[in-house]
């Protein structure tokens, strides 16, 4: 739910999607939804000569699933914020699990 | 009795055009990307909340180094959501502005987890 949140932060930034077949996508991210499925926009595949497929192509819609990576400009995400948000949220799984206590 | 028949090949009728008419008017055409690489290009017909996909009057683009792009229709195609990597919106200009004659290149790659 946290790196919904984030990505939800960063609608209107230019990013580069690497799927797991090795394409690269870069585009202006519209919308993300809880399954991180992404929305892009004006859309570029960064080898279009060896991937000519997706020419006519100006957005599109990508499976959450099959995301390898998000690359995000790092002015666009507050790292200490983001740390501490997350060791919030891990503090919050231990405490629900028995096994690992505080 | 009759009337619901009229209304029934009047629908027909308006599908049938649908098909015809839609790839020369390139209404709501869509290109998908399957887990195995496959490109199918088609009219979204209608998806669901598992991004499943109805496509009609749909074709599939097989890509090769040595060869032109070869068009392969296939109808009307149901693809599970499952299997779908990415579904792009055809800018229609561009696509008809493109010769797929001579577009070669290789195939896209299967997911790989």
């Amino acid at each position: 739910m946290l790196i919904f949140s984030v990505f939800k932060t960063l609608t209107d930034q230019t990013v580069i999607v690497e799927l797991k077949n090795d394409l690269l996508i870069t585009g202006v991210l519209k919308s993300v939804d809880q399954f991180l499925n992404i929305r892009l926009d004006n859309i570029q595949i960064s080898d279009e000569v060896r991937h000519p497929h997706m020419i006519a192509v100006k957005n599109c819609f990508i499976r959450g699933s099959v995301v390898r990576y998000v690359q995000i400009p790092a002015d666009a995400v507050d790292t200490q914020l983001l740390e501490d948000a997350t060791r919030r949220g891990s503090r919050f799984c231990y405490k629900r699990c028995p096994k690992f206590p505080d | 009795m009759s009337s619901l028949q009229g209304y029934v090949d009047r629908e027909r009728l308006m599908e049938t055009l649908y098909v015809i008419l839609s790839p020369v008017l390139y209404i709501d055409r869509v290109l998908v990307i399957l887990q195995d690489g496959r490109v199918i290009v088609g009219t979204l017909a209608g998806y669901d909340q598992k991004s499943n996909v109805v496509l009609s009057d749909s074709k599939e683009r097989v890509y090769s180094t040595d060869e032109p792009v070869e068009e392969i229709p296939l109808g009307l195609y149901l693809v599970k959501g499952d299997q779908i990597v990415l579904i792009g919106e055809i800018d229609s200009e561009k696509d008809a502005s493109t010769d797929l004659s001579d577009v070669r290149a290789e195939p896209l790659p299967a997911i790989r987890y």
